[in-house]
């Protein structure tokens, strides 16, 4: 049996004394693609920050590709990526320098970016331009293509499929499988319930901060 | 650490380059302190002149508060620090690059201001070493602090506010020192002033180890 | 049925008073008036020293406190508002100090307010910590607040040195020395001596319990929230149960 990817026990994140997490356990295998539902205000957003250790893990505990989230967060960091709803660019930089800067950050061999830009078709005039130039799509592309250059171990998507064209949606489901069968994980919420089911292999619900049986009445 | 400074150093000029904004905001809001401090303390050049090396160190001060706040501004709008964070780079690497940059946009404000205080006030520029060795040590000390103190600040909802009650007060020495090592070099007496850097050279040393240490736990908990 | 630690901080609180009280009594009444000094003004001198003395100590406990809570081995959310405490206490000490510094100032210099070292470093931390104070009450994730703010305690009492130093540095270039706090050969003797020690050792035990009290204070506040915290996750997992 394949290690867990994520493993989270009674696992508790707070936004000042709210509690957006309230206690979460769950365990995800490598390789394994999880789709999270819920209702706005569940804690989906929360719970792809708690294991991309951006969010603390207030109580409970936590791994994630065998870091752990309270003692390791600098270790987690360096093994996911996050598609988040900032795009984390730098507007003033072109799509290529922004690439070359995520990939050298974080340490990733620079030779992927020139086929992650081929894929997500920002190639010619477009490489060049000033991310803050282009459409939140073309944005959300670049993110893409910074993730798929990076090609983390664990891959959060925070409603990737929000912003894109017919045409992209359908690259963003490809390299999700693609992603899949190259033995990542991955983890995303999407309200896009058909086409992100699609992809998954299961679905985690998701209500008042909390992982649920059944989805009842969820909407 | 180096790596990730000069990396982080690099995009952050690179960026000024582009958005122009140090050159085109920064500057003309120092050249616009040191013509309102020559309407205040009115035409008379005796006035003027000796008070020179002062006015120029408060311009200075003041555009190093804007510096540090772009600096942070440049990280991607709100989230900044997440931004850093998921980045994967050393923390101190951050740091020293992001100190790297505002320092650089500093030397280039001050030669610029250094001509504008020349001409405006009369103030005879003497002791070019002294002149740029104190620009250096002091542009050193200001950007640690102010970078530290930035991501002190950076995410918190008053931090325009917050920033400049932390910064200034902390300054003072670099202030004083600054404009004393000035004041003698334009006296003529630049020897007099070799204190007065190394105490510029202190604060510098000090406050760049600090933020060496306590910019990771910055990044991650604060 | 109070707790030995909640008693011993009442004691300290009765032996702050009484000796507060003591020096006054002392101040005023006992000790002789000084020759060559402002008619009574050399009083000030059993209160203005000791009220430094405790805001420079309140600072070093902050600072102290602060760095353990950096340190991951003894990291805890204890030191945390004892380093505000301590902070808070001090910054009133500090502006009692400017006070009956500013006091001292008047007949002895003529003007309220030189630019003597001692004064103008005092000054200077006097912002800075209300600079410290004012980042302590941006509202935060408690560890967050905390590790922010002994950074800030960190660097805010690294540059009390080189603050005094360069003051002083700057004061004896160029301008003629002014007059200090002894430059009049105060001569301390007998019963002057004993209430200035006096002084020293109440105002002590008054930053003490103020320091206890305050601290207390912010432990009943966290409790609180604790408490509340309890509530409010029992209340989000509701939203779950009222939903399915």
């Amino acid at each position: 049996m394949a290690p867990a990817a994520v493993r989270l026990r009674e696992a508790v994140a707070l936004a000042g004394h709210f509690p957006l997490l309230a206690g979460v356990s769950f365990e995800i295998d490598e390789g394994e693609v999880a789709l999270v539902r819920g209702p706005n205000g569940a804690g989906k957003t929360s719970l792809l920050r708690l294991c991309c250790g951006l969010l603390a893990l207030r109580s409970g505990e936590g791994t994630v590709l065998g870091h752990d989230l309270s003692k390791d967060r600098r270790g987690v960091r360096r093994h996911v990526g996050l598609l988040g709803h900032q795009s984390l660019l730098y507007e003033e930089l072109t799509v290529e320098e922004n690439l070359r800067f995520a990939l050298r950050a974080s340490g990733s061999p620079a030779d992927r970016a020139p086929a992650a830009v081929l894929r997500l078709g920002l190639t010619g005039r477009l490489g060049s331009t000033p991310v803050g130039r282009l459409s939140a799509g073309q944005r959300r592309r670049t993110a893409l293509a910074v993730l798929l250059a990076r090609d983390p171990g664990l891959w959060l998507l925070d409603e990737p499929h929000a912003g894109l064209d017919q045409e992209g949606r359908e690259l963003l489901d490809e390299l999700v499988a693609e992603a899949r069968a190259r033995g990542r994980t991955v983890l995303m919420c999407s309200h896009e319930h058909d086409r992100a089911a699609a992809l998954s292999d299961r679905v985690i619900w998701m209500v008042g901060g909390r992982i649920v049986k059944e989805p009842v009445g969820v909407a | 650490m180096l790596r990730d400074a000069a990396l982080v150093a690099g995009k952050d000029l690179r960026i000024e380059l582009r958005s122009r904004v140090a050159l085109n905001q920064v500057v003309p809001f120092a050249a616009a302190v040191v013509l309102l401090f020559g309407l205040a303390l009115g035409p008379d050049r005796s006035v003027l002149a000796p008070a020179a090396a002062g006015l120029f160190w408060i311009a200075v001060l003041l555009s190093a508060l804007l510096a540090t706040q772009r600096s942070f501004a440049v990280e991607s709008a709100d989230g900044a620090r997440d931004g850093l964070r998921l980045s994967g780079l050393d923390p101190a690497g951050i740091f020293l690059g992001k100190v790297g940059a505002v320092v650089a946009e500093l030397l280039v404000l001050e030669v610029l201001l250094a001509f504008g205080v020349a001409v405006l006030y009369g103030a005879h520029l003497a002791g070019a070493l002294v002149l740029l060795g104190s620009c250096l040590a002091a542009s050193i000390g200001l950007g640690a602090v102010g970078i530290v103190y930035g991501a002190v600040a950076s995410g918190l909802r008053v931090r325009e506010t917050l920033l400049p009650l932390l910064i200034l007060p902390v300054a003072a020495p670099v202030l004083l020192g600054a404009t004393k090592a000035w004041d003698e070099a334009l006296r003529g007496t630049p020897s007099h002033a070799l204190g007065w850097l190394s105490l510029l050279a202190v604060f510098a040393v000090v406050y760049v180890a600090i933020g060496v240490v306590a910019f990771g736990p910055l990044l991650e908990d604060a | 049925m109070p707790s030995l630690r909640s008693r011993l901080v009442t004691l300290v609180g009765w032996l702050a008073l009484v000796g507060v009280i003591a020096t006054v009594w002392l101040g005023l009444f006992v000790t002789p008036d000084a020759v060559g000094f402002p008619d009574g003004l050399v009083r000030l001198l059993y209160v203005h020293p000791p009220m430094a003395w405790v805001a420079f100590v309140a600072y070093g406990m902050a600072f102290l406190s602060s760095l353990l809570y950096l340190w991951p081995r003894t990291r805890d959310m204890r030191f945390d508002r004892l380093a505000g405490a301590s902070a808070e206490v001090g910054v009133v000490f500090t502006g009692l100090t400017l006070v009956t510094g500013s006091l001292w100032g008047r007949p002895t210099w003529g003007v309220w307010w030189t630019w003597d070292p001692l004064l103008t470093t005092t000054a200077l931390l006097f912002v800075l910590y209300l600079g410290y104070l004012a980042l302590r009450r941006v509202p935060g994730d408690p560890e967050a607040v905390a590790g922010r703010s002994a950074i800030a305690a960190l660097i805010a009492f690294v540059d009390v040195p080189v603050v005094y130093f360069s003051v002083s540095w700057w004061r004896s270039l160029h301008q003629a020395p002014t007059v200090d706090f002894t430059g009049r050969h105060l001569y301390v003797h007998g019963s002057m001596a004993w209430t200035m020690l006096l002084g020293f050792v109440s105002f002590t035990l008054a930053y003490a319990w103020m320091t206890a009290r305050r601290y207390r204070l912010a432990s009943l506040a966290v409790q609180q929230e604790d408490e509340g915290l309890a509530h409010a996750i029992a209340e989000r997992r509701a939203e779950g149960r009222v939903l399915v």
